[in-house]
């Protein structure tokens, strides 16, 4: 596919070509080449983006409007109405606030222990580590789904049922995570710990005053992934919350969808606003999920 | 993994072995975290799965009966196939698609690219359960955008819901849309990774776009390929929410999968020792998918 008609720079090290891309547009034959593969890229993203604007676009249509043919892409007359009657209905807002506390805690945990575990990982080495990285790989073969029974009798009886604690401890550890951290402290060179040694460094400050500051962008990675997945997981906090009072977004959205006869207006506005807050995130911190080295480690 | 952890042991011995009290404080939330929600949850599902417990009050030992009336329970048995038919479905769409996104991202040639990978990347951000309704908004028998269009071009209303193979068939688009982002980023990492020069060889010797890329692009990307038949195979395998949202494994029951079916026996039913047993057989195959991912993992990184 990336048929070549100018000299490119040729690099020593692959890895490296990623960075020094030549100029977009090859000048000579360009346009002959530029024309086909553009327009199968933008009819394929036109496939992927139309579904998101059709759902986007209707929810903007008055409950009305929604079904009344002919079908119109843009909506004639468009109001914000679902989304007013989305939050204002079964408690839509409350939800919202729960799965927002929810993601926030884990994502600050997820970060802080699998920072903590992927450096012992990667700059330590003693037997009970290589037998914990077992385990941690171990985890990856057998997700959550698989034991959902009997987590659930271990949750609850840690007395955690219907507790948010109950959907956010079981969460925290994450082998994607510990493997992102590892991955990261084995390309720091073993130098710096050895040179912070020597100067009487102890050995959880050299952790937390070097070692921490330096990971920043793992932590931004990480953290981006695990809000992600913990705002759209759906099975466990079904399973650990029975007080509609804790139930969280995605929770909320299914139970319309359950419902006999499905309130389209109110669905589309909910799912449209529960889409927000990742959307957003995403946008402005594209580039630390776009660029991230991201590897087989992945679980969720 | 493997290789770089046995770097490490092979290394001449340093100073940091003798450090064993800071490592084990670091990794000592997660030791905690691991045996709580991960060896005792595996341990008393794998006993109860040989009880008829049912998540209060006292249980039996039945032996192996659970998983004697698994072999014999054509639910199960369903189940099983349908999410077997699912996999098959959804591993290579999702393959397809997320390498020719990929390889159209990559292109230089093509306009916008940075945009596009944008547009390709959003799906994978929303919920399954969002992902669930949107499809069904757009695939909706009497209102929906697709038998609309459909029926604008003179055809006839499609069963989109009431027939289950066709419901499957939805299923297996709205999955493959929501994951190619994903998977086309694991696509772009690998196709970045090829040598420049492999295609400036193969270009001199009047090779075309396609054949660079069976030649060149399709054999240099293979680890990758292995890890994303092998990832999207167990995403596939324990695949619900989008289900629920869909049509709630519908119509009727005809397209419960596994994970469908261990929710409703064992939380619906109560019947938590069967659940199990059923558990433990996904968790098997489950199991020979991550071995087999494990030994091609190891024989590429030694390579």
């Amino acid at each position: 596919m990336t048929t070549t008609d100018m000299p490119r720079p040729v690099d020593a090290d692959p890895g490296r070509a990623v960075s020094k891309k030549p100029p977009r547009s090859a000048g000579g034959g360009g346009l002959r080449r530029a024309v086909p593969a553009t327009t199968l890229l933008w009819i394929l993203a036109c496939l992927y983006g139309l579904p998101v604007l059709w759902f986007i676009l209707s929810s903007l249509k008055p409950a009305s409007d929604l079904f009344s043919y002919p079908l119109t892409l843009v909506p004639r007359n468009p109001t914000l109405s679902g989304f007013r009657a989305a939050w204002d209905s079964a408690n839509f807002s409350q939800y919202f606030i729960n799965t927002t506390i929810v993601c926030v805690i884990t994502t600050i945990l997820t970060v802080g222990v699998s920072c903590c575990t992927g450096y012992a990982l990667a700059k330590y080495d003693n037997r009970w580590l290589k037998a914990f990285f077992l385990c941690i790989l171990a985890t990856t073969m057998l997700p959550g789904e698989v034991m959902l029974a009997p987590s659930f009798l271990v949750v609850r009886d840690l007395g955690l049922y219907n507790s948010f604690a109950g959907i956010i401890l079981p969460a925290v550890l994450t082998a994607t995570g510990c493997f992102m951290f590892r991955q990261f402290f084995l390309t720091v060179p073993d130098e710096l710990v050895e040179a912070a040694r020597i100067d009487g460094a102890r050995e959880l400050s050299i952790f937390l005053r070097i070692m921490v500051p330096i990971s920043r962008p793992i932590m931004l990675t990480l953290a981006i992934l695990s809000f992600q997945w913990r705002w759209n997981d759906y099975i466990w906090p079904l399973l650990m919350l029975n007080d509609p009072n804790k139930f969280t977004v995605q929770i909320g959205i299914q139970s319309i969808v359950g419902a006999q006869n499905i309130n389209w207006s109110v669905l589309l506005g909910a799912s449209v606003i529960s889409m927000i807050p990742l959307i957003a995130v995403f946008l402005v911190f594209q580039r630390y999920v776009m660029n991230a080295d991201i590897n087989a480690g992945l679980k969720d | 993994m493997t290789k770089r952890a046995s770097d490490v042991s092979a290394s001449p011995p340093r100073r940091r072995s003798k450090y064993t009290l800071a490592p084990l404080v670091l990794i000592a939330a997660n030791v905690v975290l691991f045996s709580l929600f991960f060896v005792w949850p595996a341990v008393i599902g794998l006993v109860y799965s040989f009880t008829n417990y049912t998540g209060v009050g006292a249980f039996q030992f039945i032996g192996l009966d659970n998983y004697d009336n698994l072999l014999g329970d054509s639910t199960f048995y369903h189940a099983l196939t349908r999410t077997l038919m699912y996999t098959v479905l959804f591993v290579p769409l999702n393959f397809a698609l997320s390498l020719l996104a990929a390889n159209l991202v990559v292109n230089k040639h093509a306009k916008g690219s940075s945009v596009a990978r944008v547009i390709f990347f959003i799906p994978w951000l929303l919920s399954p359960i969002v992902v669930g309704v949107l499809w069904r908004w757009l695939f909706g028998e009497n209102f929906g955008l697709v038998n609309y269009v459909i029926e604008k071009l003179g055809g006839g209303e499609v069963p989109w819901q009431s027939n289950a193979d066709l419901s499957l068939l939805v299923v297996v688009m709205a999955a493959s849309w929501m994951w190619t982002g994903f998977t086309m980023l694991l696509f772009i990492a690998a196709i970045k990774n090829v040598p420049v020069s492999y295609y400036e060889a193969a270009s001199l010797d009047g090779a075309g776009p396609w054949r660079q890329f069976i030649s060149i692009t399709l054999p240099s990307i293979a680890p990758t390929s292995f890890i994303v038949i092998l990832l999207n195979t167990i995403n596939a395998m324990k695949e619900y929410p989008v289900f629920v949202a869909l049509n709630n494994g519908g119509p009727g029951s005809s397209n419960n999968l596994l994970v469908q079916y261990i929710y409703e026996t064992g939380f619906k039913r109560g019947q938590i020792g069967y659940a199990s047993a059923a558990s433990f057989v996904l968790m098997l195959i489950l199991m020979a998918v991550a071995i087999i991912q494990l030994i091609v993992n190891r024989r590429v990184e030694n390579r």
